[in-house]
């Protein structure tokens, strides 16, 4: 299709000439971050809503009844695997945020970058304390 | 065109009749009416993403605790048993089945189905009216069981 100054219709390439040379294509990892948004999301469902009406059915638990819960192996299990899934997508789903609306470029990346961390050791404190408490 | 910066430079493409055209970039905070079904349920899944992953941390808090001893987690339970714990508490449980309700409705778009601007006011409509139903019951749970 030809516009009206008769220029041929060009497509955008992004590659790099080498890459093009050397036949590189992507990384095969374009919708990976995406996709794994929606997998934790779909597992997230049912370990939410299991957690959620666990609580809300035993309020004003005491310490005794509480470690008693978190360290029944059914119940350790689910927490370990919730509290993986949650920081999981909580990161990804916060860098999204960033990568649209922190400015400039230094703010996004070291933004980015503390949401990482700070998810990451999160995880790793709620997955001590479940673990302390089951084994 | 003239190109701003690099995030500018990657939205640059061509139509199929070559002329060049500015890809949309996220939703712009200030030049659209905000308060439409599309946007405003948009914008409040992101925001309620953000509260639940402050409400992930108090998850952790009240983990850490009770593997410290009782004398940690009797203060979390009073904290989240004051008033500005419920109101927290109650914000949170609002936020996260908002999220879940709304999520659920980008998993169904994500499948291919209800685009059309009279399902997504449907489903819109009914991520609010699950949500306030949804947090009614869990505090029906909860103050029950108390």
């Amino acid at each position: 299709m030809a516009n009206p100054a008769g220029e041929a219709a060009r497509p955008t390439i992004l590659r790099t000439p080498l890459g093009r040379v050397r036949g590189s294509g992507s990384a095969k990892s374009g919708t990976h971050h995406w996709w794994m948004q929606r997998v934790t999301s779909i597992a997230l469902l049912p370990l939410t809503i299991w957690f959620i009406v666990a609580l809300a059915t035993s309020a004003g638990m005491t310490h005794a009844e509480a470690v008693a819960w978190i360290g029944h192996p059914f119940n350790a299990v689910l927490l370990l695997a919730l509290i993986g899934l949650t920081f999981h997508h909580a990161a990804a789903g916060l860098q999204v945020v960033l990568e649209d609306y922190a400015k400039p470029e230094w703010v996004k990346i070291t933004s980015v970058l503390a949401v990482k961390a700070v998810c990451t050791l999160l995880a790793l404190a709620a997955a001590l304390a479940v673990i302390r408490l089951a084994v | 065109m003239s190109i701003q910066d690099a995030r500018e430079a990657t939205m640059l493409g061509r139509r199929t009749d070559g002329t060049p055209v500015r890809r949309p970039l996220s939703p712009h905070l200030q030049v659209y009416d905000m308060m439409q079904m599309s946007s405003a349920i948009s914008i409040t899944h992101r925001a309620t993403g953000i509260i639940w992953t402050g409400g992930a941390a108090v998850m952790v808090w009240w983990l850490v605790a009770a593997a410290s001893g009782p004398e940690a987690f009797d203060r979390v339970q009073w904290f989240l048993g004051s008033f500005l714990g419920i109101i927290m508490l109650m914000g949170l449980t609002a936020a996260a089945w908002f999220h879940t309700l709304s999520g659920l409705r980008h998993l169904v778009w994500d499948a291919g189905h209800g685009y059309d601007i009279p399902t997504m006011y449907k489903s819109g409509h009914a991520v609010l009216i699950g949500t306030a139903v949804l947090t009614a019951l869990t505090w029906l749970a909860l103050l029950l069981s108390w």
